[in-house]
């Protein structure tokens, strides 16, 4: 793996999002060969996006030739619902930039048949020809997506209840009142993201230290799932200080000399 | 980019680069409008996969939905309580030039005028979009009649319902009237018009405060310019004013006040005694008469004549103020500049409060998802540089 780490949240977003832009760059996507980018939600890549917009309005960087294929939506929350992962994705990115509608792909948790939608979400992954980069946070309790602690790590996407912990870490999106937080949610699954040609995993802040440990400096593990992506060929982590601070020293001074 | 719209291949367009009044804020958001409506592009984006066919930079303006008066005697030489000539040419003059101050629907406002005045316009057919009519009078009080003709005031005889008939033939295109309640046999005639879904006003009375909440109690729900041909405020009985802080309010019900703010007909004091009182109740209204947007000089309102005198005017040979020739834009201005409040409830005042009044807030008044799309593009110093009426651009400065 590369273990980048930045001195603060907004260097990390910053680094984040420039490593992006450079790969559709140098990809050089066109109608007949499209740039794919699976993407996150939740507070850690806001930054990042923020940036992505502010490239794309400097004129570096567009949209028209990427497919993107989002990680996961809640299952019954209405799509216009202003938590819902569609909203997120409209108001913090497609909104801003020169992404055509056709071109985006999230889960609908308001599907009909929802095996039948993480199914055919899977095979539009596969039609669009696989995920060039797939962006990814982790969980304080070290979940990619929503692959929670015990997940299979050669999961599909599939519908997941989700672990107590998540539904803490989401009330403060639902008005601290646990009991409106969505409990299942449709997710890709680990190895759906382990099918990505790169993996760029974010994770900024002290909360998520402890999960960055057993992620990166324990065994391949399916209660910590992020785990899993030591056995990936091209895997970055991007980090801030605090989120190292569980780390060993040894490793942080390993990687840091390599930035330079 | 092939157009794939699912619902509608009318063309789309979109507003950038403009703060919007949403949800009582200025939000550096785009405004999307289709088939006069203005649309949500969230579900444009993910139910239909469309896109915007336009894009208009408005060079980061405000905007904000378009102005609603709902008390305008006239304007540039129409008055619209002489009913002469054609009716309906008088009021699409009017309409067409009051969209320069950012009026986008109005209620052509008749003074105390004799039941053939009143027969004779209700009976033209005013189709132009959401134009009502304000009836101010001639149920009203002979001591606080101000500009209205003495000989033309009537009471409530026959029991309320009937003279309401017989003064104003029918009621099909009515959006407010003016009564003083403390007029005996009122409470029918306050029942009646409320029950009809029409907007009871309290303005030129002589009545009390008890008498006041008696009447929102049967279904008023506005004063007519406030402080205005109605007892002063008193701290032993507050008269009308004090329905701005009344405690027998029926509960979910709401009373609106109109303010005249031209920095004439109310002190700015007063205006924000009121404002800070009651603040989601004020509605700016013009009571502008026929001389507004005319030069100085004598001109008619009503039955009456008016001496126009820079920017007072007065029932001639007289100092009693008949109405005000202020325009819509100058108030909201106004009012902001010496209430201090800040621009969204300025702009608000003047358009969801009103629309608020007169029940229609789920299509005009805001700039919510679905509504029409009757907007104004404002600089910051809230002069209107141009005005749409649904999704059209009908005035630009």
């Amino acid at each position: 793996m590369r273990l980048v780490i930045l001195d603060d949240y907004d260097l990390a977003s910053e680094w984040a999002a420039k490593y992006i832009r450079n790969r559709i760059v140098q990809f050089k996507p066109t109608a007949d060969r499209y740039f794919t980018l699976g993407l996150p939600t939740g507070s850690t890549p806001l930054g990042c996006y923020r940036k992505l917009i502010e490239y794309h309005k400097n004129g570096d960087l567009s949209f028209k030739y990427v497919k993107t294929f989002n990680m996961d939506e809640y299952v019954g929350l209405p799509r216009d619902h202003p938590e819902s992962y569609h909203s997120y994705m409209w108001n913090n990115f497609f909104k801003h930039i020169d992404i055509e509608p056709q071109n985006t792909h999230i889960l609908d948790g308001n599907a009909s048949d929802l095996q039948a939608e993480c199914a055919a979400f899977e095979q539009q992954i596969t039609a669009a020809g696989g995920i060039e980069l797939f962006v990814g946070g982790i969980g304080p309790d070290g979940h990619i997506a929503f692959n929670e602690p015990g997940s299979s790590l050669v999961s599909r996407t599939r519908v997941k209840t989700l672990a107590k912990d998540t539904i803490v870490a989401n009330a403060r999106f639902f008005g601290n009142d646990l009991s409106k937080v969505p409990t299942m949610t449709l997710t890709v699954g680990v190895g759906t993201v382990m099918d990505a040609r790169e993996v760029m995993i974010l994770i900024t802040g002290a909360h998520k230290a402890f999960a960055l440990y057993k992620a990166i400096e324990e065994g391949v593990n399916h209660m910590w799932t992020v785990s899993a992506f030591q056995q990936h060929p091209r895997t970055i982590f991007v980090c801030d200080e605090d989120a190292t601070l569980e780390l060993r020293v040894k490793t942080v001074k390993y990687f840091k000399a390599r930035m330079h | 980019m092939p157009s794939n719209k699912s619902v509608s291949d009318a063309p789309i367009t979109q507003f950038v680069s403009c703060r919007i009044l949403k949800d009582h804020r200025l939000q550096w958001e785009d405004l999307w409008v289709r088939e006069g409506k203005i649309l949500n592009p969230e579900k444009l984006f993910f139910d239909e996969e469309g896109f915007a066919d336009h894009k208009v930079d408005c060079g980061n303006k405000i905007i904000a939905p378009g102005f609603i008066d709902v008390q305008i005697n006239g304007g540039y030489g129409i008055d619209f309580s002489q009913a002469s000539g054609d009716i309906r040419r008088g009021v699409a003059q009017v309409a067409k030039k009051i969209l320069e101050h950012g009026v986008t629907s109005f209620c052509p406002t008749l003074v105390t005028s004799p039941p053939d005045i009143y027969h004779k316009v209700q009976s033209v057919h005013l189709s132009l979009p959401f134009i009502s009519i304000h009836l101010e009078g001639p149920f009203i009080s002979e001591q606080k009649r101000g500009a209205h003709p003495p000989k033309f005031l009537r009471t409530f005889k026959a029991g309320g319902v009937a003279d309401l008939m017989e003064t104003y033939g029918h009621l099909d295109n009515v959006a407010l009237v003016t009564l003083a309640p403390e007029l005996a046999n009122s409470a029918a005639a306050i029942r009646e018009l409320s029950g009809r879904g029409i907007v009871v006003s309290l303005g030129h009375s002589m009545a009390d405060l008890s008498q006041a909440e008696e009447a929102v109690q049967n279904g008023a729900i506005f004063i007519t310019h406030l402080f205005n041909a109605m007892l002063p405020f008193h701290h032993r009985d507050p008269g009308i004013v004090g329905l701005l802080t009344s405690d027998r309010i029926p509960p979910g019900r709401m009373v609106y006040y109109g303010m005249i703010a031209d920095g004439i007909h109310t002190h700015p004091a007063a205006l924000r005694i009121a404002h800070r009182a009651h603040p989601a109740g004020l509605v700016l209204v013009t009571d502008a008469v026929t001389a507004m947007g005319l030069p100085p000089g004598q001109h008619s309102l009503g039955q009456q004549q008016i001496d126009i005198q820079g920017l007072h005017a007065y029932v001639a040979g007289t100092t009693t103020l008949s109405g005000s020739i202020a325009t819509m834009d100058m108030c909201v201005r106004h009012f902001r500049e010496v209430s201090g409040c800040t621009v969204e409830a300025a702009l608000e005042a003047a358009s969801l409060h009103p629309a608020q009044l007169l029940g229609v807030s789920n299509r005009k008044g805001t700039l919510e998802f679905g509504t029409d799309a009757d907007f104004i593009v404002l600089d910051d110093t809230l002069t209107v540089r141009e005005t749409y009426i649904a999704g059209q651009q009908v005035w630009r400065k």
